[in-house]
């Protein structure tokens, strides 16, 4: 099957402030073994030529692991958000369909297939996402810790600020301010930690704003969209239960 | 006299440090600056949290004894040593191995969620090259949630005000910047030659421009990506050490690379399957008949040769990698032994990684992170069929050659500037960018460990190097920046002007190929001239690229052509390298030269100094000394290899315990002149 083709349209920008270069373009590209989204954009970025042979600038993507660990590849493949490097071509694409590629839309563009996605990482600086050390010195090994435990903060901690979630949530949008649930769950998982939780009200306050925990509509669509399959409505109800009884009981307790 | 500021130059400036790289280097590096009180600017060409550190699977060792096996910081380092064949200078593997069980536990402090045992302690895993179980791992996912606490206490520090001398906060300093999407491009030295700042650019919006710094600090990872395809991120070029070693930074043993035995292979990316999976029990086979038809999982077991445990009932399926890959490379190309395939109707090469014995339950606890990724990416289910694996690239043992200060204890002496410092004063280097703890070969799980070793010695090295620095960066002459600048936006300028005829990828991937082919497991001295002058032909052709992009915005393809240029370079440091060592050492395999290697003539490391010929063909010199001054004194530096704690001995791992002489209870081998050696070292 040497000559098997796979069409890719792309939705293509050429930078945030050139809203009138918008358009698709598709391309064609020879079909291998094993191929995925990523490796199929490799093939248009070596030769891009579009189908009506328009010679034209290679498109633009984020990638680096290629094994869907490091979060930077997230874009629309065919509507769906998800990871470009494991959306497998044969999969997408049985009889032959075209593969469609778009950025996503609920952050700034940057160019082409990139988006601007900073303000995950603002968040967690938000949220505290940390444990609060007091130093990286010898101090002997750390709280001891059951397995149950370890069970409970290892999902929760593999979540790899790839946007999914936001994309997916009706609730982020230009109207809301919303956090959005990856720096919510960010905060279950550092109030599970035995000496994270020494600082969980810390946390818990900076969501008690109009852009924190009252903001999820319970729509789902997070947990649904999930590469991580990140228990993240579950991680919201905690959360929320805790600023609730934060909000009702915190003073009391200081 | 007035005691000199430290936060502050001559001139009222907030005397900062720059670090380039956020993997677990990087970022351990500046957590201890941050913690020494010194302001860093940290540039990065991903959020530093996508960095490829992420990638690590398996483990990181540290020799706590949870198990009670009698493991030991000596054992570690015997078995490190004698893993790298005895090629690493010893006293930072010293170090290392001494500071692994307080590493470990920071990274549980830091909030780590590694596996645990009942009782609630950390629950450890064996690796390549011993006996003990001395891998600590958060499921198969350990690289990810070790960058993810670094990254963490990083973000924190990007939140605190830096402090003056006299301990008030200055307004609108944090102690961390971060530049993340920027492209490290160049040092700045002055007069002296010492580093003062860098250059990069913006990957967004492609400005060029300089940055001042009083210690610079590379840890940008591996260059995996000058092999085509390997198991490493496709950012790992390699480009920053290029960069500095054209500068005058020695690039030291670069014609070690390693191949790990088990990757999947893929069009884009050979994706590894860790070690951690023979750790926990896996089991590498091939059928007996090598025109076996039956899928793996209905091959009787009389009909598998497990090839590994027959040749080395010592170590079995967990000897170090360079011996599993040749294992591997020989049954499937030279006995042409491997996966029958039926569609393809030949012997492909791939040998079986079985895992299927073990219960899922644990499996789904210890591996689950390794085995969605061949089942994703394969479409088989690894819990009922064996997997399909084969070798593939994936790390470098070598890389930009840095200095240590020994101890009276065989150990470092924390906080000298000379410790990690390459031989641009100023200008310091951590992590896989580094040559310094794995020799010939890396053990499995050494590496995330040496990494954070690394950092936390690197960080109090620059603290102190600032310190002792006479004049700040900060009162440096403008025009030194202003030239750099200029330097590197007239070298991006031509790029983009290029428009000849090559393809940069094109160029790339026969670049790939012909390292794959004859720079990897199996070396031979006339195929190696065959790269050298591939590699200069390619380098030619480099010069002919047309650059497909004009945009002046997130430009990755005149970008690329960069990169490929120093893919070249390094290419050509790693191939010679390789060709000049006739002897077989650790990942290094001449078979023309026997089997065993040659310490009379090669006991040495590759110190390799860039010469520039004024023309577009730059050579190599290679030295067996060198001298470089570092705050006013100068250091006389030579190939020998510091081999003062462990004595050299063959390396047989046939016989179980072999790799330490202290740990010889473990297996059965008499106590030999090789045991009175270590315990004379042992103190
Ligand atoms: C698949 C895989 C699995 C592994 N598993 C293990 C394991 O289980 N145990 C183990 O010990 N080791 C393992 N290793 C090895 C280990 O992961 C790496 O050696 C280690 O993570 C390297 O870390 P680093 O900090 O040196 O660099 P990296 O993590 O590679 O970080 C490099 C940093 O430098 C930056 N950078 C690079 N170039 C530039 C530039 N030009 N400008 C600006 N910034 C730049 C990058 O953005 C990044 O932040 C594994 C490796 C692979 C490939
Ligand atoms: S459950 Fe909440 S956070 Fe998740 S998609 Fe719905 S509204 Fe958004
Ligand atoms: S929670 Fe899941 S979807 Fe959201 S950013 Fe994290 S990994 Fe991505
Ligand atoms: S490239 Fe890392 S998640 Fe896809």
């Amino acid at each position: 099957m040497a000559d098997k083709k796979i069409r890719l349209k792309v939705l293509r920008q050429d930078s945030p402030d050139a809203g009138a270069s918008k358009r698709w373009e598709e391309f064609d590209v020879d079909w291998h073994p094993q191929m995925n989204v990523i490796s199929a954009l490799m093939e248009v970025r070596k030769y891009p030529k579009t189908v009506d042979g328009k010679s034209v600038a290679p498109v633009v993507w984020e990638s680096s692991c290629l094994e869907e660990v490091c979060g930077a590849c997230t874009m629309l493949v065919n509507g769906k958000v998800r990871q470009a490097c494991t959306a497998l071509i044969d999969q997408l694409s049985p009889n032959g369909e075209p593969v469609t590629l778009a950025p996503m839309t609920k952050f700034p563009l940057v160019r082409d297939l990139v988006v601007d996605r900073s303000r995950m990482f603002n968040d967690l600086k938000k949220v505290h996402a940390w444990v609060q050390l007091d130093g990286v010195h010898e101090l002997g090994p750390g709280p001891r810790q059951s397995q149950e435990n370890q069970e409970e903060a290892y999902p929760l901690s593999r979540c790899m600020t790839c946007g999914c979630c936001l994309e997916a949530c009706p609730q982020i949008n230009d109207s809301s301010n919303f956090i959005g649930p990856s720096a919510i769950n960010q905060v279950r998982l550092f109030n599970l930690h035995p000496s994270g939780k020494m600082h969980a009200a810390e946390r818990l306050e900076t969501l008690m704003g109009d852009d924190g925990v009252v903001g999820c509509g319970k729509a789902q669509n997070c947990v649904e969209v999930c590469p991580k399959e990140i228990p993240l409505v579950d991680s919201i109800a905690r959360v929320s239960r805790d600023v609730t009884k934060h909000m009702l009981f915190g003073w009391l307790l200081k | 006299m007035a005691k000199k500021s430290v936060t502050k130059s001559e001139s009222g400036k907030t005397r900062r440090v720059i670090v380039v790289g956020g993997g677990l280097a990087g970022l351990t590096t500046v957590i201890k600056l941050c913690e020494a009180g010194v302001p860093v600017d940290l540039f990065s060409l991903v959020p530093v949290k996508r960095s490829h550190s992420v990638c690590a699977q398996g483990g990181i060792n540290a020799s706590v004894n949870t198990k009670g096996e009698g493991d030991s910081p000596q054992v570690h380092l015997e078995e490190t040593v004698y893993g790298g064949d005895f090629l690493a200078n010893q006293p930072p593997v010293k170090g290392m191995a001494d500071a692994a069980p307080g590493i470990v536990f920071m990274l549980d402090r830091m909030g780590v969620p590694f596996n645990r045992t009942p009782e609630g302690l950390l629950d450890f895993r064996r690796f390549g090259g011993t006996l003990f179980h001395r891998t600590a791992f958060a499921g198969a996912t350990t690289g990810q949630q070790l960058l993810y606490a670094l990254d963490e206490q990083v973000r924190r520090y990007e939140t605190l005000d830096v402090e003056d001398d006299k301990g008030t906060a200055i307004r609108g300093e944090k102690m961390v910047r971060k530049f993340e999407f920027w492209d490290f491009l160049s040092i700045v030295k002055d007069e002296e030659g010492r580093a003062r700042g860098i250059v990069a650019q913006d990957i967004k919006s492609m400005a060029i421009k300089a940055f001042r710094g009083d210690a610079v600090c590379v840890a940008t990872g591996g260059p995996g990506i000058i092999f085509g395809r390997s198991t490493n991120s496709v950012i790992n070029t390699g480009t920053a050490a290029a960069a500095v070693y054209q500068q005058g930074a020695c690039y030291a043993n670069g014609e070690f690379i390693q191949v790990h035995p088990t990757a999947i292979p893929g069009a884009d990316k050979l994706r590894l399957i860790s070690e951690s999976a023979r750790g926990e029990g896996g089991r590498v086979w091939v059928p007996k008949d090598p025109r076996e038809k039956r899928r793996g999982r209905d091959v009787p077991q009389g009909d598998r040769e497990y090839f590994l445990e027959d040749k080395y009932p010592g170590y079995g399926n967990l000897v170090p990698r360079d011996i599993a890959s040749r294992e591997l490379f020989l049954k499937c190309f030279h006995e042409k032994k491997g996966v029958f395939n039926a569609k393809s109707q030949k012997n492909e090469n791939e040998v079986y990684l079985d895992l299927t014995h073990i219960p899922k339950e644990m499996l789904r606890k210890k591996l689950a992170g390794i085995l969605e990724i061949y089942e994703k990416f394969v479409g088989e289910d690894p819990y009922e069929n064996p997997m399909r694996v084969f070798p593939a690239v994936h790390y470098s043992m070598g890389g930009l050659w840095v200095d240590f200060e020994r101890a009276d204890n065989g150990s470092l002496v924390m906080g000298s500037p000379k410790n990690q410092s390459t031989n641009i004063e100023g200008l310091y280097a951590c992590g896989e960018v580094d040559y310094q703890y794995h020799g010939a070969n890396r053990l499995g799980a050494n590496s995330l460990l040496s990494c954070i070793y690394a950092g936390l010695v690197t960080g109090p090295a620059m603290a102190s190097y600032r310190q002792g620095l006479g004049k700040s960066s900060f009162d440096s002459s403008s025009t030194l920046f202003e030239a750099a600048e200029k330097r590197e936006q007239k070298k991006w300028e031509r790029i983009t002007a290029m428009s000849g005829s090559e393809n940069a990828f094109q160029i790339h991937e026969e670049l790939g190929q012909t390292m794959l082919i004859d720079v990897t497991i199996e070396r031979h001295n006339d195929r190696l001239d065959a790269v050298l002058s591939k590699i200069e032909s390619l380098t030619d052709r480099s010069r002919k690229i047309a650059v497909l992009d004009s945009s002046g915005h997130a430009n990755d393809n005149a970008r690329f052509v960069r990169h490929l240029e120093n893919m070249l370079v390094i290419a050509r440091v790693i191939a010679q390298g390789a060709r000049n060592r006739d002897e077989s050492r650790g990942a290094h395999f001449k078979p023309a030269f026997g089997k065993d290697r040659n310490d009379a003539e090669w006991q040495r490391s590759t110190l390799a100094l860039h010469r520039d010929n004024g023309d577009n063909n730059p050579g190599i010199n290679f030295v067996r000394a060198f001298d470089y001054s570092l705050l006013g004194k100068t250091q006389n530096i030579t190939d020998a290899v510091d081999l003062s704690l462990v004595t050299p001995r063959a390396r047989r791992y046939e016989t179980a315990g072999a790799a330490s002489a202290v740990a010889q209870h473990k297996g059965d081998e008499p106590k030999g002149a090789a045991s009175k050696e270590s315990a004379a070292s042992a103190e």
